[in-house]
């Protein structure tokens, strides 16, 4: 897996590639805990190159979810979620919980 | 029978899926199916890696992955701690973001995404995890 992160002035943007599964969720989770900590809350997660996902990259989702959304200070949103994992997703009953979209800079302006 | 030694360890995880994908394809499942057998085995071995194995990289799991008729059979057996997917509770999928529970998801995935699971423990011969898929 490999992360990379661009900062806007009102929002970070993550661009995941390859795989996020039990050995590298650990590092995903890192990233934004790493943005939360500066004090970035609003976070894009661009998925567009990720080829795989299992609930240990959901869970960091989700806790990364819990944690902007706290006093109403940002939000995690997901851009163009591959069919796959996107099905996934679904069947977790996570779809619900984050806005997605089709293009990293429409995510951007949304903030 | 193709089968498969490795450590019990988080980072073997790809080689189970690429494994299972390998004998899933020439057995004639679709790429969409193929990506849930993947996702189910990788949720299966995480738990045992985590529960059962609980980081002692000493631990082997050893996996067998074969085409029965029409049917994908998975096997993991592993020698630590019996750890029963059937005894884990379902998380509720429609509690709200501060509700919802952050465990439990794996099983529950591996569940829906296979047509059969049933798990064995013998303080003996140790744990043996199957999980069964027909071809559609």
């Amino acid at each position: 897996m490999e992360i990379t992160t661009q900062e806007f002035k009102h929002s970070n943007l993550f661009k995941v590639k390859g795989r996020v599964d039990s050995a590298t969720a650990p590092e995903f989770s890192k990233a934004f805990a790493k943005a939360n900590h500066e004090g970035r809350f609003k976070l894009i997660v661009d998925m567009s190159e990720l080829e795989y996902m299992s609930s240990a990259g959901f869970r960091a989702l989700l806790a990364t979810q819990r944690n902007c959304k706290r006093y109403n200070r940002g939000e995690l949103v997901l851009v163009s979620v591959p069919e796959r994992i996107r099905e996934a997703l679904e069947l977790a009953g996570f779809t619900e919980l984050f806005k997605i979209y089709n293009d990293p800079l429409e995510a951007v302006g949304s903030f | 029978m193709p089968n498969l030694i490795l450590p019990a360890r988080f980072e073997f995880l790809d080689e189970i899926r690429d494994f299972v994908a390998q004998v899933a394809r020439e057995g004639g499942f679709t790429e969409k199916a193929i990506y849930s057998l993947q996702l189910a085995a990788d949720e299966a071995a995480s738990n045992i890696i985590e529960h059962a194995c609980q980081g002692d990289s000493n631990e082997r799991l050893r996996i067998t992955c074969v085409m029965q008729n029409d049917e994908l059979v998975i096997t993991m057996h592993d020698s630590g701690k019996a750890f029963d997917p059937s005894k884990v509770k379902q998380p509720n999928l429609k509690a709200d973001l501060s509700e919802r529970q952050i465990g439990g998801l794996g099983v529950y995935l591996m569940r829906k995404l296979m047509d059969e699971v049933r798990y064995e423990s013998d303080p003996k011969t140790g744990n043996l995890l199957t999980l069964i898929k027909r071809r559609g």
